[in-house]
């Protein structure tokens, strides 16, 4: 076996003073090997990203490096000058983020970002930099990189744009590539193919990978070492045939058990009662056209196009799609958030297109949602008790029930009776999403839509979130639409699912049949894109053996 | 509430130029009770420096007037106006802003070219005609301040509910049947109240000085005394009489200087999760 290329011992990163535990990582060490790709996996606050900045020297103020050592093929790196690390930065170590839009500089082309990993590190000639530019970019496989070279970022897509910035991390050939959650922000066809490209400049130019992520699915498909993190500790280390197929400590088992298996969590109950329909939307259309302006034609976008279906109680549809595809469109659509412009929705039979905004009100209260981000979703200024009692205070229930009513609903969805008098910044992303949730049940409705809900969490609280769901529309009977990009958390909780592409549903059906049997090109795509999902692999087989 | 005190006492600044603004307030308000007289009587010879006498401890100006009772009504006049004619440019932009940034579309471009019709005009210039027109009065100044003074609260409070607006928590109160006006005032509003407190704390300073301006200019009100005026009338003697502009024009720079600090530390301790959160 070859000389590790990076070693790191004993990594202990100190917090600033008054955060919650002294160490954002304490007693870490791991080691990469060339061509080898080692994926460092834990939940929001494990630590797994500060690890990464603590080898690239780019720690956030206040926190600084404690203990360790961490070497690059036999060079200390926490010892290093400020101009020893500029050197090792961008040509011995490269480094792609997540955000790919936030790291590229917004004015700048294309081409010339690449050119200026180049002219930082003072290596070739002005030409002899443009010519590598090009010739990066069309290793990243980008289409028409003449084209593309003289590209800004806002013209390209987000997976284009994080090829630019794998291109820019492998311009001086490093040995090392840091890749933080590099594919978190991308649809899952994009993920597939960025993770893909990762594994094949890996394999020719014989790069050790250091793969930062939070899903185990993408440590499935890309990993070969595997370091589990939690709350600053490594749990687990091993080859990724190791943990996951055969994981010893009970958080690694705990998170893969979290994960959406993507099968039904129990079958159906048999129901053989009648279905009692509650929505019914016919020919839902909302197109967007934005005025060309001067010497330009109009666009149109179909945002959502002529969607139809229907949803009894106790059923729950699952909406997916990619960014784009209107799934979310047609959720705000539905609760009249945008206007569609044809179309018909039955709540009840009762059709509520062209109702006045006063009527529209009251039709609401049958029809409400829980949001995707947990922090935006909440007024920061507003009580927890008040914000899920705003929607029968304004029905006219008199505020002292309404806060009664919300005290129940909150005990309801999990949370502590005292949650009513404290603001939402005092919670977590999974208990906020609770109180979305609260906020939601609070008008008695009977359609609840849940956009993107738990996209946001990290796996463990989403199961939770996912399960109080399912729970709760047994309790009460609703009727749910749940609208995600994550397939695998459709077919956990779905009994039928939309797929949506441009703005249309492509196929409908219920789950199994839709995911075991695609009959569309585009939705077969989309269940070839979900990351971990060969059987073979190691995380088919604990499923194997634990269904 | 307490926890908001409790995060504005630790802001030392703020708390100096709190007891600052407090001891101007007090001044103000004690203005008729230790200078009975009208501070426009000439109780002394004219130029009596500075400390030479206990009775005019800060002098007498050119006709022998009192400059301490002068600064001491003055201070009633600087506040007045600056408070008020603050209360009536948010009266104004706050709701204009508000309704262009929540509605957006026909209404935003409607209300905010006629903000801009304002903005083009140079605001001072505005107020000179604005009170000459009006005659010289406490009620055309604070107008005349109001109005040149409403523009920037609109076009800040409508920047700010226009980025609220998209959040989610709006949508949720309008699934959740609250009227627009409710949903202005009650969710979108309070979350825009630091801005807004901290620009009304800044537009009180800026409103002395403009008033100041506009006595040193002679249109004030001429029943009234004010800052501004005594520096006016001091204008042509400042090389025989420093007094008689330094003591105005230093408590003009105290008390703007004190209102900035108060609104900065309003403006921090307005914010529930800038201490909890690091504790």
């Amino acid at each position: 076996m070859s000389d590790p290329v990076l070693t790191v011992t004993e990594l202990a990163i100190e917090l600033p003073a008054g955060a919650d535990r002294l160490f954002a990582v304490e007693g870490v060490s791991f080691e990469i090997r060339a061509g080898e790709t080692l994926a460092i996996v834990g939940e929001s606050g494990s630590g797994k990203s500060m690890s990464a900045n603590a080898v690239m020297g780019l720690l956030p103020p206040g926190t600084r490096v404690a203990q360790g050592i961490a070497k690059l093929d036999g060079v200390d790196l926490f010892h290093l000058d400020d101009a020893g690390m500029r050197a090792i930065r961008g040509r011995r170590i490269g480094m792609i983020f997540q955000e790919p839009m936030t790291a590229l500089d917004p004015l700048m082309r294309v081409g010339e970002q690449i050119a200026e990993v180049f002219e930082a590190h003072d290596v070739l000639t002005p030409v002899e930099r443009k010519a590598r530019a090009l010739a990066l970019l069309t290793e990243v496989g980008l289409p028409e990189p003449e084209r593309a070279i003289h590209a800004y970022p806002f013209q390209l897509s987000g997976g284009q744009r994080q090829r630019v910035m794998i291109a820019m991390a492998l311009a001086l050939d490093p040995v090392l590539l840091i890749a933080d959650e590099p594919t978190t922000a991308l649809d899952v066809t994009t993920q597939a193919q960025i993770l893909k490209l990762i594994k094949e400049l890996q394999v020719k130019h014989g790069t050790a990978v250091m793969f930062i992520t939070h899903d185990f699915g993408v440590v499935a498909d890309i990993a070969d070492r595997v370091v589990v993190m939690r709350q600053g500790k490594v749990v687990e280390t091993g080859t990724a045939a190791a943990v996951l197929g055969d994981p010893q400590h009970d958080y690694t088992k705990a998170l893969i058990a979290a994960i959406p298996t993507g099968h039904p969590a129990a079958a159906p109950p048999s129901e053989p009662r009648a279905r009692d329909v509650v929505l019914e939307v016919e020919g839902l259309t909302k197109t967007y056209v934005t005025s060309g302006g001067f010497m330009r034609p109009a666009r149109v976008v179909h945002a959502v196009k002529s969607v139809s279906f229907d949803l009894a109680r106790g059923e729950t549809l699952g909406v997916v799609g990619e960014s784009g595809s209107g799934k979310s469109s047609l959720g705000r659509c539905l609760v009249r958030l945008i206007d569609p412009e044809a179309g018909s929705i039955k709540i009840e039979g009762a059709e509520t297109m062209g109702q006045s905004v006063g009527q529209m009100r009251i039709w609401r209260r049958r029809m409400q949602m829980v949001f995707q981000d947990p922090y935006g979703s909440l007024n920061p200024r507003t009580r927890v008790g008040r914000i899920v009692a705003e929607g029968p205070i304004a029905a006219g229930v008199p505020v002292k029930e309404a806060l009664a009513k919300a005290a129940e609903l909150l005990s309801m969805v999990g949370l502590d009776a005292s949650a009513v008098d404290r603001f939402p910044h005092e919670f977590s992303g999974g208990q906020r999403q609770r109180i979305g949730i609260a906020r939601a049940l609070a008008l008695d409705p009977r359609i609840i839509i849940a956009d993107e809900a738990v996209s946001a969490l990290d796996v463990s609280i989403q199961a939770q979130v996912l399960r109080l769901l399912a729970d709760l529309k047994a309790r009460l009977d609703l009727a749910l639409i749940f609208i995600t990009h994550d397939l695998r958390v459709a077919a956990t909780i779905c009994d039928k699912v939309a797929v949506m592409q441009r703005g249309e549903i492509v196929e409908m059906g219920p789950v199994a049949e839709v995911f075991g049997d695609p009959k569309h090109e585009y939705t077969r795509k989309l269940i070839a894109a979900i990351p971990g999902r060969s059987e073979s692999g190691p995380l088919g087989r604990v499923r194997a053996a634990g269904a | 509430m307490t926890g908001f005190w409790s995060r504005f006492r630790r802001r030392r600044l703020a708390m100096i130029g709190l007891i600052v603004v407090a001891l101007v307030v007090a001044l103000a308000v004690a203005a008729p009770y230790l200078y009975p007289q009208s501070p426009w009587k000439m109780v002394q010879r004219p130029f009596l420096p500075p400390f030479a006498n206990a009775m005019v401890p800060l002098g007498t100006d050119t006709l022998g007037r009192n400059v301490a009772s002068g600064l001491a009504h003055g201070a009633q006049v600087s506040l007045l106006i600056g408070i008020v004619s603050t209360l009536v440019a948010l009266a104004v932009g706050v709701p204009i802003g508000a309704i262009a940034g929540y509605f957006g579309g026909l209404v935003d471009d409607l209300l905010m070219r006629f903000t801009e019709f304002f903005q083009t005009v140079p605001s001072f210039a505005l107020a000179i005609v604005l009170v000459a027109i009006f005659q010289p009065s406490l009620v055309s100044v604070v107008v005349a301040i109001g109005v040149v003074g409403w523009p920037p609260v609109a076009r800040l409070v409508r920047g700010e509910v226009l980025a609220q607006r998209r959040r989610e928590y709006v949508e949720a109160a309008i699934l959740a049947g609250q009227s627009h006006f409710t949903i202005i005032t009650r969710q979108i509003l309070p979350n825009v109240v630091s801005p807004i407190v901290v620009l009304a704390s800044l537009m009180v300073a800026t409103a002395i000085l403009l008033e100041s301006s506009l006595s040193f200019l002679g249109l004030g009100d001429p029943s009234v005394m004010s800052w501004g005026y005594m520096i006016g009338a001091a204008r042509t003697v400042v090389r025989q009489a420093w007094w008689l502009s330094f003591f105005p024009g230093v408590a003009i720079l105290i008390t703007v200087l004190a209102i900035n600090l108060v609104g900065e530390g309003l403006a921090e301790a307005l914010d529930p999760r800038s201490s909890r959160d690091h504790h």
